[in-house]
């Protein structure tokens, strides 16, 4: 086949002849996108790390090189300590959710049953809607005043235990929680927006995780005689666990990364209390037009995005042979 | 007994589903309820938040005779909402356009023609779109602002692409490793070239897959935050995203109606091409590398 096609290109002037080779033609393709990519990520990548060694302000592109000052001087701060924490608490407590959620909705939702399309819609709804946008109806949920979520938890009769959980007294119908106001209260409301958005995808990968597994394997380990729960213990959750991994993974980088739901719910407050590694950055290198010092902040993001890149193509390759 | 365990086997299915669509939907049916709501029902805190009532805090059931529009209306006649609706499709569309232009040789050529360099050239692409644009945001602003495009659409249509283009690079390669290489052979043996076999044969194939990635890259650009929030600021040059939770929420002062209705708008279409185009999005992402 081949050599047919050769043989036809060979009558065509030699620029098509070239063009039908291989080597020619697939860097020829590929190189327009890895350009750009090269472009817009790599080179602002490395100047992130250039304006981290150095003492840049706004309105400057380059500073007097500092070395890693920006980096201990981050270290040494008690709210930059205080971000990092959270960006950590929030990631992994939501990511924890996720995990369980997932492997409960996806179970269920693989089965066939009647309203399986508008159930499938609205699971994935959190995940469709823009971030920036949806955060701003949990915003109104958790309003000071007016929060149905404390309406509901007053008429339950729960508002006094709740409260009580997070070391809150005195918590009634007329006095309802500040959801958004009070340190451990308004950690506790970001998780639950990040599990919450989050969830919807980690649902479809599952899915997909279990889609993948050969209809023989299944029948096998029904004819062996093996029950609902060794079926799982021993089959299923080992032939999924790459895929499923590979979904906690992205979760991991979507929340760590994430700038908009922080700063949407609460913009690092009260006092600080909420502050991620983003917007600690953001504030520090926009608001406080320290460039340097912002992006020094940002990059302490780094190891933790290239140990979850190193997870998931370790995994990933384990998905691929199985 | 057979018939009475399937029973079962169902009803569990909608018990267990029941609280998880309740608690992941709820967010939207709130803002559906808030969006029409009238002040007085509204801000009555004694009255049940999630149904219509009168002046004097009584549930109707009737809520059409309790409801209103005119906060949906402010929306469009009173804020600069139409505008950041068509500065998100404006956007939207030409980043999908560079998008395709770019991705579209790359995971062919990726899925196709490269061997095994072409293999560690898929995983470094899809390492890319790992690479968060909170770690790319304060640079990009300065080259931003350095090339003059600050406060434009222009510097969300110049950066957009990187992170749409490893997504639907990811995703195309995954589509078109799907398709028969059979198809493309028997083109060639033909005498058709390999472009023009790509052009008349393997993109009209791939037509689903094609638009699957145009809808979630287009997708992926509503959504996108920081950069809309840091490179425009003016009113006019905002989209759906930075314009929102920005010139909306002015201070201790909130429409909620208002802002529920702009919450709700952009979501509800995209969930709806979400949930069309969701098998699909599955086959091009997980066939990329988990096959």
């Amino acid at each position: 086949m081949a050599v047919a096609a050769g043989g036809l290109a060979e009558r065509r002037p030699r620029r098509r002849h070239l063009l039908e080779d291989r080597r020619v033609l697939a860097p020829l393709l590929i190189a327009p996108a890895v350009v750009f990519v090269v472009v817009v990520v790599g080179v602002p990548l490395i100047w992130a790390i250039y304006l981290s060694l150095t003492d840049a302000t706004g309105g400057s592109l380059s500073g007097k090189f500092v070395g890693f000052q920006n980096f201990t001087d981050a270290w040494h701060d008690q709210n930059f300590r205080n971000a990092l924490e959270n960006t950590l608490i929030i990631t992994f407590a939501s990511q924890a959710i996720v995990v369980v959620g997932a492997a409960i909705v996806s179970h269920y939702l693989v089965r066939d049953f009647r309203g399986k399309w508008l159930v499938r819609l609205l699971v994935i709804l959190p995940w469709a809607a823009p971030v920036a946008l949806v955060t701003i109806a949990w915003l109104w949920i958790f309003d000071s005043l007016l929060s149905v979520l404390s309406w509901t938890l007053g008429k339950m009769h729960l508002l006094g235990p709740v409260c009580g959980a997070f070391g809150i007294h005195g918590c009634s119908a007329a006095n309802p929680p500040p959801w958004l106001g009070h340190p451990k209260l308004a950690m506790f409301s970001i998780i639950v927006v990040h599990a919450w958005r989050i969830l919807p995808f980690a649902v479809i990968i599952f899915i997909a995780g279990r889609a993948s597994i050969p209809t023989e394997v299944d029948d096998a380990a029904r004819i062996d005689g093996a029950s609902a729960l060794k079926k799982l213990w021993y089959v299923d959750l080992p032939l999924q666990l790459p895929i499923a991994l590979v979904a906690v993974l992205f979760g991991i980088v979507f929340t760590a990364a994430d700038f908009a739901v922080v700063w949407v719910l609460t913009r690092g407050g009260p006092f600080n209390s909420t502050q991620v590694l983003t917007t600690w950055s953001e504030s520090i290198g926009v608001e406080s037009t320290r460039v340097g010092a912002g992006a020094a902040i940002s990059l302490y993001l780094f190891p933790l995005l290239l140990a979850v890149t190193v997870l998931m193509l370790f995994f990933a390759r384990r998905a691929q042979v199985t | 007994m057979e018939v009475l365990r399937a029973m079962r086997r169902k009803a569990g299915t909608y018990v267990v589903l029941g609280p998880f669509v309740i608690v992941l939907a709820f967010p939207f049916y709130w803002a559906l309820t808030t969006a029409f709501k009238k002040d007085r029902d509204l801000y009555n805190a004694q009255s049940n938040p999630y149904v219509y009532n009168d002046g004097s805090g009584h549930a109707h059931w009737d809520f059409w005779n309790y409801m209103t529009f005119h906060h949906v209306s402010f929306l469009f006649k009173h804020t600069e909402y139409p505008t950041w609706l068509e500065n998100t499709v404006i956007v939207g569309v030409a980043v999908v356009a560079i998008t395709l232009v770019l991705a579209l040789p790359a995971g062919y050529a990726l899925a196709r023609l490269s061997g095994r360099w072409g293999q560690s050239a898929g995983v470094g692409i899809f390492v890319v779109y790992l690479v968060p644009p909170t770690l790319l945001f304060l640079p990009l602003s300065r080259l931003v602002a350095e090339l003059g495009l600050r406060d434009s659409l222009w510097s969300l249509i110049l950066v957009y692409p990187s992170f749409t283009v490893p997504f639907a690079t990811w995703l195309l390669m995954g589509f078109f490793k799907t398709i028969p290489q059979e198809l493309e052979d028997a083109a060639l043996v033909d005498g058709c070239s390999r472009l023009r076999a790509l052009r008349r044969i393997v993109f009209p194939v791939s037509l689903p897959g094609i638009l699957t990635v145009v809808i979630f890259a287009f997708s992926l650009c509503v959504n996108e935050f920081i950069y809309a929030f840091t490179f425009t600021s003016s009113t006019g040059e905002r989209t759906l995203s930075a314009g929102v939770p920005n010139e909306l929420i002015r201070g201790d002062v909130f429409f909620w109606q208002s802002l529920m209705a702009a919450v709700l708008i952009p979501s509800i279409p995209l969930a709806l091409l979400y949930n069309a185009f969701l098998d699909r999005f599955i086959k091009g992402f997980t066939g990329g590398a988990f096959r």
